[in-house]
């Protein structure tokens, strides 16, 4: 099971963390503190797999990662899916890299279509919406689904959702001004989703 | 008065990056949050979603946000899809299972599962299965096991992995989802298929039952299998030319827990297996995983020894990939299956041998481990030669593990004696101070037991030593070994190798040379003082022995002072025993694997057990009462089963004798009339001598069935075995039957043993011994000797009725004579000395 998946950049600065057990606050911190620690004296020619730090569990646990760019992508996983299986560790292992490479590389692909050739500012100023991504692809610390086009199409709609309503940024102060910077076309007219029908109106995005 | 509109997120962002230091940072949240905190206090509903946000965004930096708890959970009330995206999403960050408020979530949850709108179904299903409680997931479960059976994929597959998260918190609401079980495999899309055989595997790890109920949906999982690697190129689920790896290596998981164990159920995957392994493209990571799931999978299934081979295989080819990961995985699979398919695993054996170059420590230790259960006769030579080569080179981490492996290698598999002497002698040299302390005795004891390569081993050790004395354990073989064999190493006789001219000064400049080195430690002193005062007996230069001990008199050493006292000593007053006691060894019984870990202590303290005969004096006491007591028990009623050395050794043990017998005395009725004092056979001194080794010489490993007991119609028999999980355990079984024409009742069997051991006396099958013979009462006793101290245990018998009804039957005591240090070795329990001595008048 993923136990949390940790992005941060190259300074160890956080830039989504997401648990899926419980951690304090404080604690959250430090695993992130240590694991960026662990990560970042590591070639990048080295296996992308390492055991966990004595914080999240200690060599139950592995980080599996990978570094594009200026970001740290982590997963920490336990040694298996079930608690009950008190499988091997190693077992699961190479199975674990395989599935949370894809995983990132779906998420990091996710991403990019998302926000056209992601960086990390698309990160930094888009939090949630990298949390909606990742909610499409793991949940509860279980992997949701692979099928990349799926998840767009999936965020997508919801997005078009949100701005419908206005956005997380519907000041109606700002309505105006954003519906002149809008770029017409680009937005659908009308969005089927299930049975309901919404006229998009058009508003900022954020 | 009204608050100016909070700034948005993204302003607060970059703000915030705006910071030059920490500080600065922290006082910008500060400020931040203060308003934000005005903002919910004024219960404004517009700008919730924001705070919320910017809190989130502060909350991943490390500040403290549970302040916007509640506001997550107003915000999941609320109608806006907006609203409540942000607010599950706080409500996940932010909140767990420990905190009350999300109790208060579980009705906004349960009127979100039956929302209209598919999202957000989605966004409550996805919240319940990150952080529901069994509270929570106990009020929910119907709504989920609803969403399990509609036609929606979105819902379906979050519904999937929402119930594999409430089997998790609530295993007992299992049975409710398995209706919904039924269709799932028969859905079309991949994300919900995936997530099913999660759920089907979570269901089938947690009960047997489930587990026998889903047996027949793997004709099902085979055929969807089957169209993966079957089925075309499809854009939507090709990863690196492979169709839905995921979904294979799920199916392939479930499969495993399926077929482990039942004949039918792995039949029927044999073949899809096969397929996927010999099918699946390897160029890529993605197809590795998929084969080595495979491979779990056979091995872990009754599959057939073709198909078996056939994994082994593919790990093989493994070990030759450049993905360090593969080559981990794939020593660690061929360990584990080594055992059961040494030979298929032995092809592979060169490969394994080369990854022990392999620059990563991981992979080296694997393949060590590897290679160590790889050997055997028949490769024994080259594979030492390689195994060798790795210690010369390894990290220091290796070598202690590297050098007992060989040892056990060279130990098991040694083609000549010779072979095995160079060996070992080898690993001394490269890795010496890394090897671990039982391996001084048992070179020494391999050297004993080999006779004919004295001259050669004490010529090879006495060269090594002159290059180099600072590995001891090679040295404190080496002394040990001059002191036994200087002789032959002087008069220059060896056939083996050119015969080097040494003369006894020489010697002795070696090892007076490690007495005062600093290398040595002093244990290695010990054996070097050791070696000098053998040598006494082997040497003329008798003077400078005794000069060399006397000045060790005075050591500030305790250890080697009381040596080289004991020792000048035995010039003195004990002059006339000393050849004798400094005898050669005599050839060491090859008993078990560990055997010669004995020869440790044998050799460590012989000559100071023998000298203890000069304390023996002080001890007279014990000896004597012990004495006495072996007078009482009589010797003319002695049943010499192997033995007759009456072992009187520690005093403790004649006291606990004596105890016993007080004890006889008073239930044996007649009280015992002291033997006509049959004189000890033995001078006292030479019970000491017990403990040294040829006592112990003419004792099998394996103790035959013996008759403990045989008199006046009850038959006694012992038989032994070792316990298997715990070689320090001896099993003693007792069999008693009774031939005369009387039942014996109240049949009780006592034992005692010295505070050292452990007995513990199972409970017998009767109390009764029926007459005639017509049956047996059984009884199991286990000793365990923790401290592997040698040691006596003394079980004793006595059968109530039968005392009362013939009085001439008295109690014996059973003497049983422990060599116990074998215990920890194999399978063979050693029993030093049995003696059965019956008092009776």
């Amino acid at each position: 099971m993923i136990k949390a998946i940790l992005i941060f950049n190259n300074h160890g600065k956080p830039r989504l963390i997401r648990f899926y057990q419980y951690f304090a606050e404080d604690m959250q911190q430090q695993i992130i503190r240590e694991t960026f620690h662990l990560v970042s004296k590591r070639d990048d020619n080295v296996c992308n797999f390492l055991e966990g730090g004595s914080l999240i569990g200690g060599s139950d646990y592995k980080l599996i990662y990978r570094h594009y760019a200026t970001l740290y992508f982590v997963f920490c996983v336990d040694s298996s899916e079930s608690e009950l299986g008190i499988l091997d560790l190693i077992q699961n292992m190479l199975l674990f890299t395989t599935v949370c490479n894809f995983v990132m590389q779906v998420f990091v692909e996710t991403l990019d279509k998302c926000f056209e050739n992601v960086c990390e500012l698309d990160l930094i100023f888009h939090m949630d919406k990298v949390h909606y991504i990742l909610q499409e692809v793991v949940m509860g610390g279980m992997v949701l689904e692979t099928n990349m086009n799926e998840i767009v199409a999936q965020v997508e709609l919801q997005n078009r959702m949100e701005k419908s309503e206005g956005g997380l940024s519907a000041a109606p102060a700002r309505a105006v001004s954003a519906v002149k910077n809008m770029n017409l076309p680009e937005i659908p007219r009308n969005i089927n989703i299930g049975d309901i029908n919404i006229k998009v109106p058009s508003l900022s995005p954020f | 008065m009204r608050m100016p509109a909070p700034i948005r997120l993204r302003e607060l962002i970059r703000t915030i990056r705006t910071a030059r230091t920490q500080a600065e940072e922290r006082e910008m949240i500060q400020k931040e949050c203060a308003a934000i905190r005005s903002s919910f206090r004024e219960e404004d509903n517009t700008y919730r979603c924001r705070n919320v946000a910017k809190l989130l965004y502060m909350h991943m930096l490390g500040y403290p946000a549970h302040f916007g708890q509640l506001e997550c959970l107003k915000l999941i009330a609320s109608q806006k899809f907006t609203d409540k995206r942000i607010g599950y999403l706080g409500a996940m960050l932010l909140l767990d299972e420990r905190q009350d408020v999300h109790l208060l979530m579980t009705n906004c949850i349960k009127n979100d599962l039956n929302h209209s709108t598919q999202y957000v179904q989605g966004l409550a299903l996805c919240t319940l299965g990150c952080m529901g409680s069994s509270e929570m997931c106990r009020d929910l479960a119907g709504e989920v096991e609803k969403l399990l059976k509609t036609s929606n994929s979105y819902l379906r597959k979050k519904a999937a992995l929402c119930a594999v998260h409430v089997i998790r918190k609530v295993p007992e609401l299992m049975e409710m989802f398995l209706p919904a079980t039924k269709n799932l495999l028969s859905e079309k899309n991949h994300g919900v298929l995936h997530t099913s055989v999660v759920l089907l595997t979570e269901m089938c790890e947690r009960s047997p039952d489930m587990l026998s109920h889903f047996r027949k949906l793997v004709p099902q999982l085979v055929r969807i299998l089957k169209n993966l690697i079957m089925s075309g190129y499809s854009p939507e689920h090709d990863v690196s030319g492979i169709s839905d790896p995921f979904l294979q290596v799920r199916i392939l998981r479930l499969l495993r827990i399926l077929g482990k164990g039942d004949d039918d159920s792995s039949e029927a995957m044999n073949d899809i297996l096969a397929q996927v392994a010999t099918n699946t493209e390897t160029s890529k990571n993605v197809g590795n995983a998929i084969l080595y799931e495979t491979v779990l999978t056979i091995m872990d299934i009754k599959s057939e020894s073709g198909l078996r081979v056939l994994a082994i295989n593919i790990l093989g080819r493994f070990l030759l990939n450049n993905d360090k990961n593969i080559r981990y995985v794939a020593l660690t699979s061929l360990l584990k299956t080594v055992q059961t398919d040494h030979n298929a695993v032995q092809r592979h054996r060169s490969t394994i041998v080369d990854c022990l170059k392999d620059l990563d420590v991981s992979i080296k230790r694997r393949a060590m481990e590897l290679s160590f259960a790889l050997v055997n006769g028949n490769n024994i030579r080259g594979m030492m030669k390689e195994l060798l080569y790795f210690l010369d080179s390894c990290d220091p981490d290796f070598k202690a593990d590297c050098a007992s492996g060989i040892f056990l290698a060279a130990e098991k598999y040694a083609p000549s004696k010779r072979w095995h002497i160079d060996t070992i002698m080898r690993v001394l040299t490269t890795a010496g101070s890394y090897v671990r302390d039982d391996s001084v005795p048992n070179l020494i004891q391999l050297i004993t037991n080999s006779v004919e390569m004295h001259a050669y081993t004490v010529q090879r050790l006495y060269k090594a030593l002159l290059d180099d004395i600072s590995q001891q354990p090679l040295v404190q073989v080496a002394s040990w070994c001059i002191g036994e064999y200087g002789d032959l190493l002087v008069s220059g006789q060896c056939e083996e190798e050119e015969p080097i001219q040494v003369s006894e000064d020489e010697v002795l400049d070696v090892l007076e040379g490690l007495l005062v080195s600093n290398l040595s430690t002093p244990v290695t002193r010990g054996y070097s003082l050791t070696a000098i005062m053998k040598l006494s007996t082997r040497f003329s230069s008798l003077n400078r022995i005794k000069k060399v001990v006397s000045i060790y008199g005075s050591s500030i050493d305790v250890e080697l002072q009381q040596r080289a006292v004991e020792y000048n000593a035995l010039f003195k007053k004990y002059d006339h025993m000393r050849p004798a006691l400094l005898e050669r060894m005599p050839i060491m019984e090859k008993t078990a694997t560990n055997g010669p870990s004995e020869t440790v202590q044998t050799n460590g303290e012989t000559d100071s057990t023998i000298l203890d005969t000069k304390h023996l004096p002080s001890i007279s006491q014990p000896a004597s009462q012990a004495n006495d007591l072996l007078d009482l028990l009589g010797g003319n009623d002695v049943v010499p089963i192997i033995q007759t050395t009456v072992p009187t050794k520690p005093a403790s043990a004649g006291g606990e004798l004596l105890d016993l017998l007080g004890d006889l005395s008073l239930t044996g009725g007649p009280t015992p009339t002291p033997a006509s004092s049959v004189p000890m056979s033995q001078p006292p001194f030479l019970l000491d001598g017990l403990t040294s080794q040829p006592l112990f010489n003419d004792i099998a490993a394996v103790i035959p069935p013996m008759t403990a007991y045989n008199k006046n119609g009850l038959i006694i028999e012992f038989t032994f075995e070792r316990s298997n999980p715990n070689p320090n355990i001896a099993v003693i079984t007792i069999h008693a039957t009774n031939s005369t024409e009387a039942d014996m009742t109240e049949f009780v069997f006592q034992a005692a043993v010295p505070k050292t051991f452990q007995l513990q006396l199972l409970s017998p099958s009767s109390n009764v011994v029926p007459a005639f013979n017509q049956g047996s009462v059984t009884q199991v006793i286990r000793v365990l000797n923790p401290q592997k101290v040698r040691c006596y245990c003394e079980p004793r018998t006595h059968s109530a009725s039968y005392r009362s009804r013939s009085s001439e039957i008295s109690p014996f005591v059973l003497k049983h004579l422990q060599k116990s240090d074998e215990c920890l070795s194999g399978a063979k329990l050693n029993i030093a000395k049995l003696k059965l001595r019956a008092a009776s008048h």
